[in-house]
C-alpha cells in the first residue's frame, strides 16, 4: 500500500544565501552557537584596539615625547632608524652597492615565481653559484675600483639577507654531499657522514656559533685570524647543511632502485651517475622540503646577534635602547616591525613552497 | 662426461673494492691528518695563552649568583653545581613548554578543522603569525615589550586578589601542608593508580569480549573524592600562603620570574603553531571512509572524533610531534637571550667569560642538548612503537 509521503514533509529551510551559510557554519547547534558568541566578543574586543594602536593613535612624524603622548605606535621611530635598520652602519655614500645587490636578487626572484617563465634552472643556477659571488664583491668592495666596507660594518637587514643567503646558498653542497655520503658503500665514509649530521641534528644552533665564534680560532694556527661574521656563516652553513643533508636523503630514498641500476648498465660511474641521473631527480622531489628549510634558516638568521653581529633583530634591539628614543611605546613598535619584516619573508616564501608542492604533485600525478 | 660447471672464481681483489679501500684510507688519513692539524693548534693556542685544559675548574668556587635555581645554589658554590643548576632549569622549562605547546596544539589542531568557520580561521590565523616570526623575536617581544613594561608592584595587575602580575613576575598562591599532608599526596597517589588500573583492566576486558564495564568515574573518584576524604578524616589543615603588597613588594606565594614567563610563552607559542599543523594534518590524513563509517554506526561528531579519528590520526602525528619537542629542547638555549639562567647562558656564557675555558664549556653545553636529544627520541620512538603495534 503506498503512501504519500511528500505530504508529510515540513518546508524547506533555506539552505543558499548568507543566512544558511551562516547558519551552516557558525550556528550548527547550540554548542557552537556559544562557542561563536564567545570567540566574536572576544575578536570584537580585541581587534579595535589593536587597529588603533597600529594606526589611529600612532604617530608617524616627531620624537618621542609624541610617542609617549599619543599612546599608539611609534613609527617616528621606525622612519629615523630606517637606513640603519635596512643597511646596517654601511656608509652612506656607499649605499647604492647594497641596493644593487637588492635589486638583482629581486630580478632573478621574480621571474621564478611566474609559472610561465621558462629556464628556471637557469635562474636557480645564478643565484645558487654566481650570485653570492658578485653580491659579494660588490658588498665587500676591494675590486672593480670599489672601496672596501668591513664586515663589522654591515648589519640590519642586508646582514640577515647575507646570512639567510649563504646558510641556503652553502648549505646545499654541504647536504648533497652528506647525504651521499650517508648513503655510500664504503663504511669509512658513512659512519662520519651519519656521525656528522646526528651530532650536528642533536645541537641547537646555538652552540654551534658558540663554537664558530669562540673554539673555531683555538683551531687555527697562530696568528691567522678569520673575521667574526665569516665564521658564523660557516656556522651557520655548516649547520644547516646537516639538516639539508637529511631533506636530500629523503629524495635519494624515494628514487627507485631501476634508475640506478639503469646508470650503471649505460656505463655511467658514480659522480655521473648521481650528478646526471638521481640528484635532478631527488631534488626535484624534496623542492617543498628544502624551502621549508630555507624557511627555518631565515628565522635562525636572528640567532648571529647572540654572538655581537647586529642583523635586523639586533640592529632593532639596540635601537629600542637608546636613550633617546627608550619608551615602552617604542619597544614595542621596534620588535612589531622586525616581526612583520620577518613574517612577510617567511610566510610568502611558505606560501610559495604550499604552492610548488601543488603544482609539482599535479605534475606527478598527471 | 662433461666437466662439471663451476662457478665463476670470485677475485676479493676487484678493481672495483680496491677503489673503494683506497678512496677510505685517503679519507681516513685526511680527517686523521685534519685532528692531528687542529689538535696541536688549540694545545700551542692554549699553551700561548696560557688558558688552563680539563674539567678541573668545575670544583671551582663559581662566584656569580643564579636568579633561579631549584636546587640550593650560592655565589660559594662550585661551577659544577652552577651546571646542574643550569640543567634542571632547562628541563623544567622544556616540561613546562611542551606540556603548554600540546595543549594548545591539540586545540588548534582540532579548531582548524572544526565546523564553524570562524574559529577554523582565527586557529589559522594564529598559526600563521607565530610560526612565520623567528622564535628569538617573539622572547624579546613578550621579555622587552610586554613583561618588563608592566606597572611596578603597586600597580600590579591582580585577578580575584589571587594572581598578580608586575614587572617582578606573576605572583600566585602557594599550596601549604602541615605534617599529615604526605597522607593526602599518598591518597592522591593511591587514587591515580587505582584508576590507571581500573581504565587498563577495562579497556583489556572490552578488547577480549567487546563489552567493558564502564570506568570514567574512578577517575574523578580516584583524584578528588579520595584525597579529599582523606584530607577531612585525618585532620590536616591545607592552606595557601596569598601573596601580599608589604613595602615595595608582594611577598609570599609562588613567584614566575618575566624571564621564566617569557620563555615559557614564547616557546609554547610558538611550538603550538607546529603542533597545530601536525594534527590538523593527521586528522586530515585518516581515511575518510573511516568517518563514514562511524557515522553509519551512529557514533556522534565528538565520539567519531574522540574514538575512531584521533587514534588513528595519532599514528601519522607521533613521529613529526617527538621532531618538534626536540626542537622545543633544544630551542630552551635562546632563553638565554632574555637571561634566562639555562645552559647557554650560564655554561657558555658567565663560566665561560669567567674561566676563559672555551673547550671544556662548549663541550659540556653540546653534551648536555645530545642526552636530552637523545632521551626524547628514546621515549617517543618507544610511544611510536606502541601506537603502531596495539593502536591507541
Amino acid at each position: 500500500m503506498a503512501t504519500d509521503h511528500t505530504a508529510f514533509l515540513p518546508p524547506p529551510v533555506v539552505s543558499a544565501g548568507p543566512l544558511a551559510w551562516m547558519r551552516r557554519n557558525l550556528f550548527t547547534d547550540w554548542r557552537q552557537t556559544a562557542l561563536t558568541l564567545i570567540v566574536l566578543y572576544a575578536v570584537i574586543r580585541g581587534v579595535p584596539p589593536l587597529l588603533g594602536w597600529l594606526f589611529v593613535d600612532a604617530t608617524w612624524q616627531g620624537t618621542r615625547d609624541d610617542c609617549v603622548a599619543n599612546g599608539g605606535a611609534c613609527w617616528a621611530f621606525v622612519s629615523a632608524r630606517w637606513g640603519q635598520f635596512i643597511y646596517g652602519f654601511y656608509p652612506a655614500d656607499e649605499r647604492w652597492r647594497v641596493n644593487v645587490t637588492f635589486a638583482m636578487l629581486a630580478l632573478s626572484v621574480v621571474p621564478l615565481v611566474l609559472p610561465m617563465v621558462r629556464g628556471k634552472g637557469w635562474i636557480i643556477g645564478f643565484l645558487l653559484t654566481l650570485y653570492p659571488v658578485l653580491a659579494f664583491c660588490l658588498l665587500y668592495g676591494g675590486v672593480f675600483g670599489l672601496p672596501v666596507v668591513e664586515t663589522a660594518r654591515w648589519g640590519g637587514f642586508m646582514l640577515t639577507l647575507v646570512v639567510a643567503i649563504t646558510g641556503i646558498v652553502g648549505s646545499l653542497p654541504i647536504g648533497i654531499l652528506l647525504a651521499l655520503g650517508r648513503r655510500s658503500n664504503m663504511p669509512a665514509i658513512r659512519t662520519f657522514c651519519t656521525l656528522f649530521i646526528e651530532l650536528f641534528r642533536a645541537v641547537p644552533l646555538i652552540t654551534v656559533l658558540f663554537m664558530a665564534s669562540v673554539m673555531l680560532p683555538l683551531f687555527l694556527p697562530t696568528g691567522f685570524s678569520l673575521d667574526k661574521l665569516l665564521r658564523a656563516l660557516i656556522g651557520v652553513a655548516v649547520f644547516n647543511g646537516a639538516l639539508m643533508a637529511e631533506v636530500v636523503r629523503g629524495g635519494l630514498q624515494a628514487i627507485p632502485k631501476g634508475q640506478y641500476e639503469a646508470a650503471t648498465a649505460a656505463g655511467m660511474g658514480y659522480w655521473r651517475m648521481m650528478g646526471f641521473v638521481i640528484l635532478p631527480q631527488a631534488l626535484r622531489l624534496v623542492i617543498p622540503g628544502l624551502v621549508n628549510t630555507w624557511v627555518a634558516i631565515i628565522k635562525d638568521t636572528t640567532l648571529v646577534l647572540i654572538i655581537g653581529l647586529f642583523d635586523l633583530l639586533g640592529i632593532v634591539q639596540a635601537g629600542v635602547a637608546d636613550a633617546n628614543w627608550l619608551s615602552a611605546s617604542v619597544t614595542k613598535t621596534g620588535y612589531v616591525f622586525a616581526a612583520m619584516g620577518f613574517w612577510i619573508l617567511c610566510f610568502s616564501l611558505s606560501r610559495y613552497s604550499m604552492y610548488l608542492e601543488r603544482r609539482l604533485g599535479l605534475g606527478a600525478s598527471r | 662426461m662433461t666437466a662439471p660447471v663451476l662457478p665463476p672464481r670470485q677475485i676479493f681483489w676487484t678493481r672495483r673494492r680496491v677503489k673503494s679501500l683506497v678512496v677510505q684510507a685517503v679519507f681516513l688519513g685526511g680527517l686523521a691528518w685534519l685532528f692531528y692539524f687542529l689538535f696541536a693548534n688549540t694545545t700551542a693556542n692554549l699553551q700561548r695563552q696560557g688558558i688552563a685544559s680539563g674539567f678541573g675548574f668545575l670544583s671551582q668556587r663559581a662566584g656569580f649568583d643564579v636568579s633561579l635555581s631549584f636546587l640550593p645554589f650560592t655565589s660559594d658554590s662550585s661551577y659544577g653545581r652552577a651546571f646542574w643548576v643550569a640543567v634542571v632549569n632547562a628541563l623544567v622549562l622544556s616540561a613546562l613548554g611542551i606540556v603548554l605547546a600540546t595543549v594548545l596544539g591539540f586545540g588548534l589542531g582540532l579548531a582548524r578543522v572544526s565546523k564553524n568557520w570562524l574559529i577554523a580561521r582565527l586557529a589559522t590565523v594564529y598559526i600563521e603569525i607565530f610560526r612565520n616570526i623567528p622564535l628569538l623575536l617573539q622572547l624579546f617581544f613578550w621579555y622587552f615589550a610586554i613583561l618588563r613594561q608592566l606597572p611596578g608592584p603597586k600597580e600590579s595587575l591582580v585577578l580575584a586578589d589571587l594572581v598578580i602580575l608586575n614587572n617582578r613576575g606573576l605572583y600566585m598562591p602557594r599550596p601549604q601542608v602541615d605534617q599529615s599532608g604526605w597522607v593526602i599526596m599518598v591518597c592522591f597517589a593511591a587514587g591515580l593508580c587505582m584508576a590507571l588500573v581500573m581504565t587498563l583492566r577495562a579497556r583489556q576486558q572490552r578488547l577480549k569480549t567487546g563489552h567493558g564495564p564502564k570506568c570514567w568515574f574512578w577517575w574523578p573518584i580516584g583524584l578528588f573524592a579520595l584525597p579529599l576524604t582523606a584530607y577531612v578524616l585525618s585532620g590536616a589543615s591545607l592552606s595557601f600562603v596569598i601573596p601580599e603588597l608589604r613595602g615595595f613588594n608582594y611577598r609570599g606565594g609562588m613567584l614566575m620570574l618575566p624571564e621564566m614567563l617569557a620563555a615559557l610563552l614564547g616557546l609554547g607559542f610558538y611550538i603550538s603553531a607546529a603542533i597545530g599543523e601536525i594534527v590538523r594534518s593527521g586528522i586530515q590524513g585518516v581515511d575518510r571512509g573511516q568517518v563514514e563509517a562511524a557515522s553509519a554506526l551512529g557514533l556522534g561528531r565528538r565520539d567519531i572524533m574522540r574514538l575512531v579519528v584521533l587514534p588513528q590520526a595519532m599514528r601519522i602525528i607521533i613521529p613529526p610531534l617527538a621532531t618538534q619537542y626536540l626542537s622545543l629542547a633544544k630551542n630552551t638555549s635562546l632563553a638565554a637571550a632574555i637571561a634566562f639562567p639555562e645552559i647557554i647562558s650560564i655554561v657558555a656564557g658567565t663560566t665561560l667569560t669567567q674561566t676563559g675555558q672555551a673547550l671544556e664549556a662548549i663541550t659540556l653545553a653540546m653534551l648536555f642538548y645530545m642526552s636530552v636529544s637523545l632521551s626524547i627520541a628514546a621515549v617517543m620512538n618507544f610511544l611510536n612503537y606502541r601506537v603502531l603495534r596495539h593502536g591507541n
